[in-house]
């Protein structure tokens, strides 16, 4: 009967997922459809194999445990290999995440560093852990969307603060060349961190290569299908402009928001848009996961109300800090980096330095009054 | 200050609820989609410039 009972739910499962993406491809068309597709995919990735990107980095400095960093340069490598030539030879249809290095862009990838530890999610995991029930996170993709939208009414300003033109690393040393200096540097990387990584902590598990295979597998169909690579960030900045315009504040009269390229998205369905699109596919997936494997589960941790606030406030830090720095750990640094772009380097090294600060200061402002299920307590970051 | 929270399951079904709020408030205010002028399925081959945003994009930057 327990048996009947889960094949049935898992089914109805299925069946949501797939109705969503017929009722998009009836609404807006095959584009909009396999772009869910490939969100639900990174949802179910993600969620599935408890691939994440914050996670890997405390543990990283926390228990000097390298095998998440190593997967994730995995991913990135494997999406390199791809992406490159595909840029090189399609340049009019495809496009990188490329974006300027600037001195708000560096600081505000740093600040984004120290919030994505206190909420313990960055921009995937955000989205992935509140798709997968947890409460933490749905607070923090409030105050994400939030942050996100608010920042957009301030980047003209604060780019103006001081950037360099936009670089990457076709443009200075062809694709070829840039494609091996990335793979390099990625090389780079990773014997860093397997030299800092304990024994027994450098190899990544088959789940997490499997993943790293997967994820670029899909971010490679997202450059395909939508010409440019995978974003989680304008999405967010893009649901908080249309509250906003929904609650009466006139968002097409500011700066940021009356470009032509964005009016056109403020204009437009969010079902029109490639990164909702790919963001409510990643929390579909994610629940998804979450109904399949768990049941009904308990929150991982209970906080106490103060914690709850600074839970919201960064939230809101993330999202304004990742539009100001162009991009969280998904379009600034993994489809950065995979696409060439400088700025997806410098975002690295500031959000991993900004991230050394919020491991040490989450246990002072964020305190659990009770554990309620300390083996669930490793969420996907 | 304790708070009793509800199951993963309720908050991911009030997550997807959230977001279905948000699509169906966004398709009453937005321009209506004409499933004809839709985009070429993918944009390799489409012979068309990419005009999705992305966090990455500079327009609209003075």
């Amino acid at each position: 009967m327990k048996n009947l009972r889960t094949w049935s739910s898992r089914s109805v499962l299925g069946l949501m997922a797939a109705s969503i993406i017929v009722l998009i491809f009836l609404a807006a068309g095959p584009r909009a459809a396999f772009l869910l597709a490939v969100g639900l995919g990174f949802g179910l990735v993600l969620e599935g194999f408890r691939f994440g990107f914050a996670g890997p980095w405390r543990v990283f400095v926390t228990e000097r445990d390298g095998r998440g960093l190593l997967a994730q340069f995995l991913a990135i490598a494997l999406t390199v290999i791809v992406a490159f030539p595909l840029l090189s030879r399609f340049p009019g249809e495809l496009t990188g995440a490329y974006a300027p290095v600037g001195l708000a862009m560096i600081v505000a990838a740093f600040v984004f560093g120290v919030a994505m530890q206190l909420v313990m999610g960055c921009g995937s995991g955000t989205l992935v852990n509140a798709g997968s029930g947890n409460l933490v996170s749905f607070l923090a993709l409030l105050g994400f969307i939030a942050g996100s939208f608010w920042g957009s009414l301030h980047i003209s300003w604060w780019t103006s603060i001081g950037s360099l033109p936009t670089y990457s690393l076709q443009d200075l040393l062809g694709a070829t060349g840039g494609m091996w200096v990335t793979l390099g540097g990625l090389g780079v990387l990773s014997l860093i961190a397997m030299s800092k990584a304990e024994y027994g902590k450098r190899k990544p598990p088959p789940r997490l290569l499997w993943a790293a295979l997967f994820l670029a597998v899909l971010s490679i169909l997202n450059l395909v299908i939508a010409g440019q690579p995978w974003g989680v960030v304008y999405g967010l900045g893009l649901w908080g402009a249309k509250l906003a315009q929904a609650g009466g504040m006139d968002v097409a009269v500011t700066g940021f928001w009356s470009s032509a390229a964005h009016a056109e998205r403020l204009q437009q369905s969010l079902l029109t848009d490639v990164t909702s699109l790919t963001n409510i596919g990643i929390i579909t997936g994610a629940f998804v996961v979450m109904g399949w494997r768990r049941g009904h589960q308990p929150q991982a941790v209970n906080l106490n109300l103060a914690s709850w606030v600074v839970v919201l406030l960064a939230g809101i830090v993330l999202g304004y800090s990742a539009r100001v720095a162009f991009g969280c750990n998904v379009g600034a640094y993994f489809s950065g980096i995979s696409t060439g772009s400088l700025h997806g380097w410098a975002w690295f090294v500031a959000a991993f330095s900004g991230s050394i600060v919020g491991i040490k200061l989450r246990p002072l402002v964020i305190r659990p009054s009770v554990s309620v299920n300390p083996v669930l307590q490793t969420g996907i970051p | 200050m304790q708070l009793k929270l509800p199951s993963r399951t309720v908050v991911g079904f009030i997550t997807l609820l959230f977001f279905a709020a948000l699509v169906t408030i966004d398709l009453a205010l937005s321009s209506p989609i004409d499933p004809y002028l839709a985009p070429y399925p993918t944009a390799l081959g489409s012979g068309q410039i990419p005009s999705g945003a992305h966090c990455t994009d500079i327009s609209g930057l003075d």
